[in-house]
């Protein structure tokens, strides 16, 4: 447990990073660093993009699988790492 | 002739008319006896068979009637009657009085018996002018026939009009039919059995029926009795091609209908509520230290890393044309770069000969810009023409842009005004230092109306015309108002000499009497602060202060010496005139010691917080809304200290520029002395010796706090004020002196200089640094001020004012007022590479310092050390000697060994 908070320590201390949300796999919080309703919103909402990116890439070669998703936005970075079960999604802005 | 006569006569006596033979023979008669008219009616008569042959109806009677009839009857042709009014009534009796006083020879003489006949008393003889019935008149016979012509068409018309109002609606009546013979047509048309039917009766044998049948073949085709035939031949007759046909075509659309029956579906407003599904906490504390997370997260967390850092080295997404390309775009022409000349303001009357000593925007209105003057006599001309200036008022102008000739008001000062500044809050407050040390207040708020009808380019004249009656005209309504300051300060405690910078606090703190600044809760601009070279710096406040008794005494010389003052000076600052003095003083004692500093100019730390960045009158809008209703400056007090609020985050540093070229950073705040109770200020923390003359300029710049530009003597430097090290970047010294400087509103790194020669240089600070990026000269005389404005996004303009009195409003090009991409990033990063550079500087400084003494210890350490014993030149040579003959030997060794020099044989013993 301890590895895992220090993990999200090193990745939260990364420049720009605004915050992490670990979902499970039907887009439930598990642990964030925002407060609770944004956390709910960003995990309701990326989820269902996840799912759709990863049928999508699935479906298009079914031997393929998701890894990483990126969206780049003009005002910050949402990226998210899809696992079987959970998600970790961290919001970053990029330098100026 | 006579036969033309017999005819008709015939003709007329077809009509069946009594006197036809009569009438024939006096026809006749008359023609005898009538020469004259003879052959004109002779004429006449041939001219109208060919015209109309008509047969007069039964009542007319057409009659000649000779011209000396006409007269006697007063029925001339076309004078008595005329074609419109052919209608003559004649008296019977006259008629009959004159056939028989003429006998035959009267006209009348065939119709006597007619004219007997005639029931009425009056004949109506009709002018014939067409000849319709052959003669040139008619009589009427008969009553009706008169009645007719009398009143033709009145009357069908009339009878007419009747019939049609008078018919009422009636219901068609079934009338009996009456045959047309259409009977017989229909009669034809049926079909009917002519003759009787023939009837054959056909019978058999009654033995012959049940015979048995004997059936034979027969031939058809041999034996033809058996059957009749009737072959088809082509019967000629018909065959006859149709050449035409008429057929007719009608273009319908196809008519469909169809139906279908669905069920009816409407929009329904349906809602849900859910809420998020979420982990309980001890479930989430559950799933964290599980150890499929664990994994997940180590083996997640290397992308996420490498992801962050990826976008922190490099942004992947920027459009490299895009931000190219803005760059570019401000390469312009040379044209384009010169300020142009949009305007100048010179008084023939109030400023020729005077030097303008101040400029200044109205912060509101547009178009406003406010010129104070000053005479230019030195110290001892002065002197020498006091009484000339008393006369003579000082004064400040206000001029508009819409009228360059006269200004719109004129404020009257108590002596020239070497500055003044419009307060922020409130734009009809002015306050401005004069030469002698007096603050003045203006308040021009009864002029604003003019102004700012004015600035919109309303007729100025043409409205006081238009109101006012001729030989009631007010000479003077048309002259520039004149206003007098309102309030001035106390002479015994103002400053001592020239007060050359007044500057409003700002309105988000005030200064305390204890000299600490504190809360201000009225929002208003309500303090001064002013500077002078007598060594002092004052805080005033602009509301009356707590009465304590020695100011009743004040008060009462004021108002005695009020008595005479003219009514139009508002009563706004009354409770200040002549008995205002300074809230606080702030002393400058000098860093080394001895004496004060004389203060020039001055710029607060914290001051007017972004408002006057753009100059934008939009931020002047929310405060103005306040003082709509109005404020009473009388009714406002000085709060006591103690119930303020103290202001942490307000700074109370100031940088000072004084009259020998330094630049002092001081403290205006009060402390407490707590040996004598008495309230001090502190001392300055800095003091830079730079510049080689009185500084003119000590100005903030708009976009970066700290960073503070002065100009003095022949040079200017920039400074940030957390530096005690020296200036980021002083300038070589020009050519000409420096007389003042500003930093451009609306580009970080640009700020403008103006010379002595009457030139400007415009700085930029990210193109050189080592020279001006562009000099323009605007006039011949030194200047003296320079003020920017932003006007409009498109129309920035700069104020440039010179000692010969003129005003030169110039418009800034776009290369100059348009900033860069990024302007303001690379210009604090170029303060931070100076900062660095000074730091390094002092870096090195230290360092060289350090190495000097080092350096200057070995010297001394060596020094210290033995000197060694030496030796005589004797034992010297000697010992030269033994080594040179070392080195021979070692030489010959080496050379044997290489071969060149070979060994002396010895000589062989001789035998």
């Amino acid at each position: 447990m301890a590895e895992v908070e220090e993990t999200l320590k090193r990745i939260q201390n990364q420049k720009g990073v605004q915050g992490i949300i670990i979902v499970n796999a039907e887009g439930i919080p598990i642990k964030t660093t925002l407060d609770n309703p944004t956390t709910v919103q960003y995990a309701g909402l990326i989820h269902q993009l996840v799912i759709k990116a990863r049928s999508t890439v699935r479906d298009m070669d079914p031997q393929n699988d998701l890894t990483f998703l990126r969206i780049r936005s003009k005002k910050n970075e949402i990226m998210v790492a899809p696992d079987k079960e959970y998600f970790l999604i961290v919001i970053q802005n990029p330098t100026d | 002739m006579t036969g033309k006569g017999s005819p008709k006569a015939g003709a007329r006596g077809s009509a069946s008319r009594p006197k036809s033979s009569s009438s024939a023979g006096s026809a006749k008669s008359n023609k005898s006896a009538k020469g004259k008219p003879k052959p004109s009616a002779g004429k006449k008569e041939e001219a109208a068979p060919p015209a109309s042959e008509c047969a007069p109806p039964e009542d007319i009677f057409p009659l000649v009637l000779t011209s000396k009839t006409q007269e006697l009857f007063q029925c001339r042709a076309d004078e008595d009657l005329t074609q419109e009014n052919p209608y003559k009534l004649l008296r019977k009796e006259d008629i009959l009085l004159d056939v028989k006083t003429r006998g035959v020879v009267s006209d009348f003489q065939p119709f006597k018996q007619l004219v007997l006949d005639y029931p009425e008393e009056e004949i109506l003889l009709v002018y014939d002018r067409d000849f319709k019935y052959g003669n040139n008149f008619y009589l009427v016979g008969s009553e009706e026939k008169k009645e007719q012509f009398l009143h033709p068409p009145e009357a069908s018309t009339q009878e007419e009009e009747e019939e049609a109002q008078e018919a009422p609606y009636k219901p068609p009546e079934s009338k009996l039919w009456i045959s047309l013979g259409s009977e017989v047509e229909i009669e034809d048309e049926s079909i009917k059995d002519h003759r009787q039917k023939i009837c054959f009766k056909i019978s058999r044998i009654r033995r012959e029926f049940g015979a048995p049948v004997k059936f034979s073949d027969h031939s058809a085709v041999k034996e033809k009795e058996n059957y009749v035939e009737c072959p088809s031949y082509q019967d000629k007759t018909f065959n006859i091609k149709q050449m035409e046909k008429n057929a007719g075509i009608q273009a319908i659309p196809m008519l469909v209908e169809a139906s279908t029956q669905t069920k009816w579906k409407y929009p329904k407003n349906a809602c849900t509520q859910y809420s998020a599904q979420e982990f309980s906490d001890e479930e989430k504390q559950k799933l964290f230290t599980s150890k499929s997370l664990k994994d997940f997260i180590n083996s997640v967390s290397i992308r996420f890393e490498i992801a962050l850092q990826q976008n922190e080295i490099m942004n992947a997404f920027i459009d490299d044309w895009k931000v190219l390309g803005e760059e570019e775009s401000s390469f312009g022409g040379k044209t384009d770069t010169h300020l142009k000349e949009y305007q100048s303001f010179t008084d023939l009357h109030f400023s020729k000969n005077k030097a303008v000593s101040f400029v200044n925007w109205h912060p509101s209105i547009p178009g406003i810009i406010a010129v104070a003057v000053r005479e230019k006599y030195s110290f001892e001309e002065r002197i020498n023409f006091s009484a000339k200036l008393l006369l003579t008022h000082a004064l400040i102008l206000i001029w508009s842009f819409s009228d360059p000739i006269h200004p719109q008001l004129l404020l009257e000062c108590p002596d020239d005004v070497y500055c003044f500044e419009f307060c922020p809050s409130d734009p009809s407050i002015i306050v401005g230092g004069c030469m002698n040390g007096q603050i003045a207040l203006w308040d021009i708020s009864a002029h604003m109306e003019r102004l700012q009808s004015t600035r919109t380019g309303g007729g100025k004249h043409a409205p006081a015309k238009a109101t006012s009656l001729p030989g009631f005209e007010d000479p003077h309504a048309n002259d520039t108002p004149v206003m007098r300051y309102c309030a001035v300060s106390s002479i015994e405690s103002g400053h001592k000499a020239p007060v050359t910078d007044v500057q409003w606090l700002p309105d988000y703190y005030e200064v305390s009497r204890l000299g600490t600044p504190v809360e201000n809760s009225s929002g208003m601009c309500l303090q001064i602060m002013t500077c002078s070279p007598d060594c002092t710096v004052f805080i005033w406040d602009v509301r009356a202060p707590k009465a304590p008794l020695s100011q009743m005494t004040d008060r009462k010389k004021a108002e005695e010496k009020r008595l005479d003052i003219l009514h139009e000076i508002p009563d706004t600052f009354k409770h200040l005139d002549l008995t205002w003095k300074p809230l606080i003083k702030v002393a400058l004692p000098k860093l080394d010691g001895g004496g004060e500093y004389s203060s020039m100019k001055f710029s607060l730390v914290d001051s007017h917080r972004d408002t006057w960045i753009h100059g934008n009158v939009d931020k002047f809008h929310p405060k103005t809304e306040k003082l709509e209703s109005g404020i009473d400056y009388a009714t406002l007090r000085v709060p006591s200290a103690k119930n303020l609020k103290g202001q942490s985050d307000v700074s109370t540093k100031f940088s000072l520029g004084t009259e020998d070229g330094e630049l002092v950073y001081a403290d205006w705040k009060m402390e407490k002395d707590n040996d004598t109770g008495k309230l001090s200020s502190s001392k300055p923390s800095n003091c830079f010796v730079i510049h080689d003359g009185l500084l003119n300029t000590v100005q903030r710049s708009p976009f970066f706090k700290d960073i503070v530009l002065t100009v003095g003597g022949w040079t200017f430097a920039i400074w940030k004020e957390d530096i005690m090290s020296g200036p980021l970047l002083q300038s070589c010294c020009s050519q000409k002196r420096c007389t003042v400087g500003h930093w451009s509103i609306s580009r970080p790194g640009v700020f403008f200089i103006g010379k002595e020669d009457g030139s400007i240089d415009i700085w930029d600070l990210l193109e050189k640094t080592h020279e001006p990026s562009q000099t323009q000269n605007i006039c011949t005389a030194p200047i003296t001020c320079i003020k920017p404005w932003i006007m409009s996004s498109r129309q920035h303009l700069l104020a440039v004012s010179d000692e010969q009195g003129t005003v030169y409003i110039l418009e800034i090009p776009w290369t100059i007022r348009h900033p860069s991409n990024n302007e303001k990033t690379s210009v604090s990063n170029y303060f931070e590479r100076e900062v660095k550079h000074l730091q390094y500087f002092e870096a090195r400084k230290l360092f060289r310092e350090r190495e000097k003494s080092e350096m200057e210890a070995d010297e001394q350490k060596r020094k210290a050390e033995a000197v060694p014993p030496e030796k005589t030149a004797e034992q010297l040579e000697m010992e030269r000697k033994t080594e040179y003959e070392e080195y021979l030997e070692v030489e010959k060794k080496i050379l044997i060994q290489v071969g060149i020099l070979q060994e002396a044989e010895e000589p062989l013993p001789t035998v």
